[in-house]
């Protein structure tokens, strides 16, 4: 068992097939207001659609609340989503077997936000590892001792440390835990969530490094979670930015970053702060914050901080439409320059 | 003369490993009017100077200087009374985590009067439009309705507005943001920014803005300070430091900056840690993890020697042609 895992994993490298598809995702969630008041409907992903190849990282940007952990939690199967296809190697979520699901639920591991908060304090870091193992294999106990020094000499850690707590690690290597603990199963897609959001200029660097290298041995596709932009830019291969649960503007990166077509992508890269003084762009403030969920505005989700917006905006959705190489909600996407 | 002039600051924790010093003989000037930034990684001791200036460090926090001046006064030989008299007023802060930083059961009204009521002796109808002046000013909209709103009812960017309100309430003269908006969203962060550079101009008052993000410094700050390990490891004018650093960890952190990348694959790391309460260098504090020391950097400590437009702490400066220079860097977003 431990070795024909191990080797499959050169047989997949430079294979860029679709690992994860999802299609039209949604997930509604009813909140009560209160006694007399009906129940309200929070639609914190409604419809999202992108496809991921083996070896390729898809950023998914946005603020608090546009629906990037949501999206996170339905990819990794920790919430079922409301409507929609999940697909990981071409076979469809829904309707499995318990143990179909526990078989799909390997493919997919998370790395969380906080390194500080992800592992468990009274476990060492060999059993933080192993843990997997002993929930989803059949391995002895040597052997799973085994495998998880091996990943802790992967991820740059020092195998004698196997026996040590989390806090005798510091921030960056925590984080290093966390991602040894999602690699531990052989996993295809590695869901990030602000994975070095909480972590130090110099350590941020040595760990989006670590990612990129694992990448490359493991053909690991990456669903990357970030507000940060600079990052994004650096890391994604595709980028997707979503507003209130819906994809505003879907594309490749390249393609994206040097031309951005919807108002709120401009806005995001503007507020972006930049150490070169020539990179800063033209300083575009959003208005306003992002509304609630329970109650968005009519028509574009963006209109009420949009600069651009007109009264179209107001009463009409914008379709998620094919603009200049990209996918784009935006009425007005074609004069944004 | 500087409205803030520290000079050699260290502050010592007793803890049961030992006395650890967070900061190590800083000396600090601020200028009427001026943005100053300071820039640091954690535990480089950015937050605790702050504290220390406020006056707000606990008990275990010992406090030596041998010069520690608000506007002309000593802040180290005053009396506790009148030390209070100007935290909150001639010297405010911004705190992190504006979820946090507000008391959950008081209306947002209340904690911006209760301000004005100790240091200004405010009371009545004259008390709740002053209220409403500030967060107006401060851009929250209806501000009439929002003195009786809990914290919980408001958002992160809107509860950091109200505790700038509270922070600005007695016209400071110094304004302490310790990493104002490191809890925010982008857009929310601009917005934040931008109000606070605007009060900072509008009202003369210095800012100190303490942050691990260069960008916010790079866009906000006349002045930076980097702090490493406790201590100043540069200080220069902003477009100097960020154009032409002098010190290696300057150098180091700029390049390790996605921003920077310019395209290559892999960043540029500082390899090793920050040193801790047990395995401080006996040299220059930065020699471990920098790839210029050579024996004279791990055998004595460098002082803080002047370079172009401020001072740096190293014995080999970096030269103009160290690269990692701006110009470079088309391409990159």
């Amino acid at each position: 068992m431990n070795t024909d895992t191990m080797r499959a994993a050169p047989d997949r490298a430079a294979d860029r097939s679709i690992v994860l598809e999802a299609r039209d995702l949604r997930k509604h969630y009813a909140v009560k207001r209160g006694v007399f008041k009906p129940m309200a409907t929070v639609k914190a992903l409604d419809g999202v659609s992108f496809q991921l190849q083996a070896g390729r990282t898809l950023a998914v940007v946005g603020e608090s609340g546009c629906g990037k952990s949501t999206l996170a939690r339905s990819v990794t199967m920790i919430e079922p989503p409301s409507a929609g296809v999940l697909c990981y190697d071409g076979r469809d979520v829904v309707g499995r077997s318990a143990s179909e699901m526990k078989d799909l639920r390997r493919t997919v591991q998370m790395v969380f936000q906080n390194p500080y908060g992800s592992l468990n304090p009274r476990k060492t870091v060999g059993s933080i590892l192993t843990e997997p193992l002993v929930i989803n294999t059949d391995m002895g106990k040597d052997e799973r001792r085994a495998r998880a020094v091996a990943m802790m000499g992967k991820v740059g850690l020092r195998p004698d440390q196997v026996d040590r707590y989390p806090h005798m690690f510091s921030g960056g290597q925590r984080q290093r835990i966390a991602i040894a603990r999602a690699l531990m199963l052989n996993p295809r897609v590695v869901v990030a969530d602000e994975p070095v959001s909480a972590l130090d200029v110099s350590i941020q660097a040595q760990v989006l490094n670590l990612m990129m290298d694992l990448q490359e041995e493991l053909n690991l596709a990456y669903l990357f979670i970030s507000h940060d932009l600079s990052v994004v830019r650096h890391i994604a291969d595709a980028i997707m930015v979503m507003y209130l649960g819906k994809p505003v503007e879907h594309g490749a990166k390249d393609v994206v970053f040097a031309r951005p077509r919807h108002p709120y992508t401009r806005i995001l890269l503007a507020a972006t702060p930049r150490v070169n003084p020539s990179l800063r762009l033209e300083r575009v403030l959003p208005k306003g914050e992002l509304p609630s969920p329970l109650n968005p505005p009519p028509g574009c989700s963006f209109h009420k901080r949009c600069p651009h917006a007109t009264e179209r905006c107001a009463a009409e959705v914008p379709a998620l439409r094919p603009v200049d190489d990209r996918l784009v909600a935006c009425h007005y996407a074609e004069q944004m320059n | 003369m500087p409205l803030l002039d520290i000079k050699n600051l260290s502050v010592e924790f007793t803890t049961r490993a030992g006395t650890f010093r967070a900061v190590d003989g800083i000396d600090l000037t601020v200028d009427e009017g001026e943005v100053v930034g300071i820039v640091g990684e954690s535990g480089s001791g950015k937050s605790v100077t702050s504290l220390a200036v406020m006056g707000l460090l606990g008990s275990n926090g010992k406090v030596v200087a041998d010069r520690m001046m608000f506007g002309g006064k000593d802040l180290l030989t005053m009396p506790p009374a009148q030390r209070r008299a100007i935290t909150g007023k001639d010297v405010a802060m911004v705190f992190q985590e504006p979820m946090t930083s507000l008391n959950p059961c008081f209306t947002v009204g209340f904690q911006i009067m209760e301000t004005l009521r100790v240091h200004e002796g405010l009371s009545g109808k004259a008390l709740r439009n002053r209220a409403i002046a500030l967060l107006e000013q401060v851009g929250i909209p209806a501000p009439e309705t929002r003195l009786s709103a809990f914290p919980h009812q408001l958002s992160g960017g809107m509860s950091q507005r109200v505790m700038i309100a509270i922070a600005i309430a007695c016209n400071p003269r110094l304004l302490v943001a310790d990493e104002p908006t490191t809890a925010l969203d982008v857009t929310i962060q601009k917005q934040i920014l931008d109000l606070l550079v605007r009060l900072q101009k509008e009202r003369g008052m210095a800012l100190i803005l303490i942050t691990h993000d260069m960008g916010v410094v790079a866009e906000t700050a006349q002045r930076v300070v980097v702090m490493y390990a406790g201590q100043v490891a540069e200080t220069r004018p902003v477009a100097d430091l960020f154009e032409r650093p002098r010190h290696p960890y300057t150098g180091a952190l700029l390049d390790a900056l996605p921003e920077r990348a310019l395209g290559k694959r892999r960043l540029p790391t500082i390899p090793g840690m920050v040193p801790g309460i047990a395995d401080r260098p006996s040299g220059c504090l930065f020699s471990p993890r920098c790839r210029f020391a050579d024996d004279r950097c791990r055998a004595e400590r460098p002082a803080l020697f002047d370079v172009d437009n401020g001072k740096a702490r190293c014995f080999y400066p970096l030269p103009d042609t160290y690269s990692g220079g701006l110009a470079a860097a088309e391409g990159a977003i």
